[in-house]
């Protein structure tokens, strides 16, 4: 054991530590209940290969301005709390290394197309509204009290069509991409939309036709334009582009 | 009306205006375009029967396609009760005003009455 303990530690020794770099922070400053304007705030935050967005914003919390608003909760792209645009492009903060941004400035700006609470916090009240009204749960009037309806067993096929879709972990970053909901108040999202399909395509599911006719207005499925920007910026690799074509084929009659 | 229904009529008059639009152009070729566009040549087209039956056609789907796209591009700028009624009527009404006129125009024509 002791040998064992030595080897490592000898080992360690070896490493070497990687000198440290300085970046430019620019956060956006910003609180609707005293003014509308935004401002840029710089801070020169030192950083390792490993440091993340989210960590250099911590860092500028804990020891330059601690009045940054930020919400985070899990660190590791679980919870879907940190979803901010980071040099532009909508992302998770914990999800992003300052290393591999290659820019010496980083702009970090709160999501579009949500209600700014302060700086780079945003409401989520809108996107969680549309997320509930497509029903995002499994319709079946049997359940499992009933006998003989222990289980609602599925095959390995069945599952591949909506699994990806369960992956979504409610951060906003496609509906902060999608260029209709820039400009439609009342398009419902893609969020919503892909959950929709990952619920219409569950073979457990009854809730089809309640689902597709709530999707199936003015500010609908139909308003998507299919730019496929929400599939480029979700961080869990679900494709919602692809979800809301899929589920524009059952109201085309393409599915059944 | 459901959006998937007036988005099916969307596709389909998009899809046979292709292909009806395809057709007159192929008309076009047969003679010189410009000797196609004198004067003559373009009553005698609307004299001809099934080709005026099918210029009435083309103005009734492209008519459809356009004013609905007209109406999904207004829609996605404003949004209201008020304003999407408004909108709906309006490009009915006018889309029915157009097809109204364009059919005066091929019918008269083709009557013989210009």
């Amino acid at each position: 054991m002791v040998d064992v303990g030595l080897q490592i530690s000898k080992e360690g020794s070896r490493l070497s530590i990687s000198p440290t770099k300085t970046i430019m922070l620019r956060i956006s400053r910003n609180n609707p209940k005293i003014n509308n304007d935004s401002k840029f705030d710089e801070f020169k935050i030192p950083y390792q290969k490993w440091t993340t967005v989210l960590d250099a914003i911590l860092e500028v919390k804990k020891h330059l301005d601690h009045s940054v608003a930020v919400r985070y909760s899990c660190r590791q792209a679980t919870c879907g709390s940190c979803g901010m645009k980071i040099n532009g492009r909508p992302a998770l903060a914990c999800f992003t290394k300052i290393s591999d941004l290659n820019s010496d400035v980083i702009t970090i700006e709160p999501m579009n197309n949500f209600p700014i609470i302060r700086d780079l916090a945003v409401s989520f009240e809108r996107m969680f509204s549309t997320h509930k009204k497509i029903k995002p749960y499994i319709i079946n009037e049997e359940s499992e009290i009933n006998p003989g309806t222990k289980e609602f067993l599925q095959s390995p096929e069945n599952v591949e069509k909506y699994i990806q879709f369960s992956s979504c972990i409610k951060c906003g970053l496609c509906n902060s991409a999608c260029p209709t909901m820039a400009t439609d108040s009342s398009f419902v999202g893609p969020q919503a939309l892909a959950q929709a399909y990952r619920y219409v395509a569950d073979t457990r599911d009854k809730g089809k036709d309640e689902r597709l006719k709530i999707i199936d207005d003015s500010h609908g499925i139909f308003r998507c334009h299919f730019a496929g920007s929400c599939s480029q910026v979700c961080p869990k690799g679900v494709d919602p582009a692809m979800g809301i074509q899929l589920l524009r084929g059952y109201l085309l009659g393409f599915r059944d | 009306m459901r959006e998937s229904i007036i988005m099916k009529i969307h596709y389909g008059t998009a899809l046979a205006s292709v292909a009806l639009v395809a057709v007159h152009i192929l008309f076009r070729l047969t003679q010189g375009f410009a000797e196609s566009l004198q004067y003559e040549s373009v009553i005698a087209n609307y004299e001809f029967l099934p080709y005026a039956g099918m210029l009435e056609i083309i103005l009734i789907l492209l008519s459809i396609h356009g004013f609905n796209g007209l109406r999904v591009i207004l829609l996605e700028l404003k949004q209201g009760p008020t304003f999407e009624k408004s909108v709906t009527y309006g490009c009915i009404a006018v889309m029915a005003l157009v097809i109204l006129y364009g059919s005066r125009t091929i019918f008269m024509t083709s009557m013989g009455m210009v």
